[in-house]
């Protein structure tokens, strides 16, 4: 599987030819074989990843929030997702010592590298905010979420002109895979890094976050879809490219099929 | 009931559907199709239905499809409100290759037939953009062109309570409408297609934009509007099957009516009118 060529962007020829080609393989093959065409796969995925991000950053732009709730409207009981707890012995020391050694290790392509306490992260001024997570499954919970900006904490390690994405490296290994992919990251652009929404949460619900929650930080980044919103993150890597961390597509899910952009 | 009945008087042949209508006819079709069989590979993966803003785990659900028993004994259901139906062999636990698979909807009605949600919302939001396009096209045609006008619309002598009393009637024994009055669309037939193209396809695009966390930034009142994103998603889901129910009823009047005639009018534009002996 050769990576394509082009840039993301599709024409009307493209868009019809995909279409076609779509409508005249349909009743041919199987269902599943239609499924796993490469070519149809891929320019299904090319077209319809490039207009939903397109059109919602259209009608979203750079500021529009996402709603947020109030206390009342919280849920009851917010469901732990993906992984519950980090394995390996690295985890458990930071947690037993209540996270006092841990660091969040800023870098890449900065002026100014940082390592920060959770201590650090408190002492800058926190953000509040109740939002609806929604699952990529369908589900969706209500939570309050406190936490630094990322905007602050990007501006404080000084981004350098080239800076595109901002990686999230986490602690979980969410899959044991063969190429040594497993280990959680998501990425987002420099639109979303800088919303006024987007904050290293370590705080839930008036509460230090849980270890089911990701703690001791997560990403909260409200107008994607959950997966997005990383657990258990330890180092923030802003970049030009995020062709060569994981397999290449920005983020554990997406590297495994899903939107790098999960607006929908 | 068939054609041949006429044989003896002279079929007219006129146009019955014009080529923008046969054309997002069938591309509407596959749009559909691929919709409704993505949409249940979506549901499956959490097939749970709420009212209200959130909706999980721990929430009661409106609707649920679910799995109960061991191994050896498994048990597919389907609970509404507090009403549980065994379902098992389609709904909840089904067969897919020989083998019994916990699943919400069967593998045979879902795309792609096994479990794969990215892939199932890759080609949602593909066919979703593609049923958006081409329902725009046909939306203008039925303004600019007078199609809703001169097709849809109903006309006065159809608006009479007698007279959708009547159709009922016929509708029921599937008698439908013959002669010169076949050459428009029948009252009961001018309501099923305008619900479908003015409430349930806008309802499902309104209800699928709802859902998503990026539009829902941009337009904040559609939730509230509809009672939050799992209302949403729940209409969605209602939505959905009111179509496929729609769907089924116009495949039996299609059969009822005579298929070959209706399949050529909605490939060539032709249709067949065979006069009455009174006429």
């Amino acid at each position: 599987m050769k990576p394509s060529p082009k840039p993301a962007g599709i024409s009307r020829r493209q868009l019809l030819t995909g279409a076609a080609a779509v409508a005249a393989a349909a009743p041919l093959g199987g269902c599943d074989s239609l499924a796993d065409n490469e070519h149809i796969g891929d320019a299904v995925q090319r077209i319809e990843q490039t207009l939903s991000m397109r059109v919602q950053r259209l009608l979203i732009g750079r500021g529009a929030l996402a709603r947020e709730f109030e206390i009342k409207d919280l849920s009851p009981q917010f469901k732990v997702n993906g992984t519950d707890k980090p394995g390996g012995d690295d985890y458990q020391r930071l947690l037993d010592t209540g996270f006092s050694n841990w660091r969040l290790v800023v870098d890449g392509k900065v002026r100014n590298p940082l390592s920060l306490s959770i201590a650090d992260l408190k002492s800058l001024p926190p953000r509040t905010q109740i939002t609806r997570h929604d699952c990529v499954e369908g589900w969706s919970a209500i939570g309050q979420w406190t936490g630094v900006p990322l905007s602050r904490v990007i501006d404080l390690a000084g981004p350098t002109a080239d800076a595109r994405y901002v990686v999230f490296h986490c602690a979980d290994q969410y899959e044991q895979a063969s190429d040594g992919n497993g280990q959680y990251y998501e990425s987002i652009d420099l639109v979303d890094a800088y919303h006024p929404q987007t904050i290293l949460a370590y705080g839930m619900n008036g509460k230090d976050l849980t270890v089911g929650h990701g703690a001791p930080l997560r990403l909260r980044v409200e107008r994607q879809l959950g997966y997005k919103h990383a657990k258990y993150v330890m180092r923030v890597e802003v970049v030009d490219s995020f062709a060569r961390i994981g397999r290449g597509h920005g983020g554990f899910w997406p590297d495994r099929g899903y939107e790098w952009y999960a607006g929908i | 009931m068939s054609e041949s009945t006429f044989a003896s008087f002279t079929p007219v042949l006129v146009r019955r559907h014009s080529i923008v209508v046969r054309v997002t006819h069938w591309l509407n079709v596959v749009c559909l199709t691929f919709l409704l069989m993505t949409g249940l590979q979506i549901f499956n993966a959490h097939p749970r239905l709420y009212v209200g803003s959130y909706g999980a785990d721990a929430d009661r659900p409106i609707l649920e499809i679910g799995t109960r028993g061991g191994d050896d004994d498994l048990h597919g259901y389907l609970r509404v409100g507090g009403l549980t139906i065994p379902t098992t062999g389609m709904l909840g636990v089904s067969k897919r290759n020989g083998e019994t698979v916990e699943r919400g909807f069967p593998s045979w009605i879902t795309f792609p037939g096994y479990t794969d949600l990215a892939t199932g919302r890759r080609w949602h939001f593909f066919f979703a953009w593609f049923l958006l396009f081409n329902g725009l096209a046909y939306l203008g045609y039925g303004i600019f062109a007078g199609h809703f006008r001169r097709d849809l619309v109903l006309e006065t002598d159809q608006l009479g309570l007698a007279h959708l009393r009547q159709q009922i009637a016929d509708h029921a024994r599937l008698h439908f409408p013959k002669g010169e009055e076949a050459r428009r669309y029948n009252a009961l037939q001018k309501i099923a297609y305008l619900a479908v193209i003015f409430v349930l396809l806008p309802l499902m695009i309104v209800t699928g934009v709802t859902m998503s966390p990026g539009a829902d930034a941009a337009f904040p009142w559609l939730a509230g509007v509809l009672g939050g994103r799992q209302t949403a998603r729940t209409i969605h889901f209602a939505a959905a099957f009111s179509i496929v129910g729609f769907v089924l009823i116009h495949l039996i009047a299609v059969l009822a009516s005579g298929v070959l005639n209706n399949l050529r009018s909605m490939i060539t534009g032709r249709y067949a009118i065979v006069p009455e002996k009174s006429a």
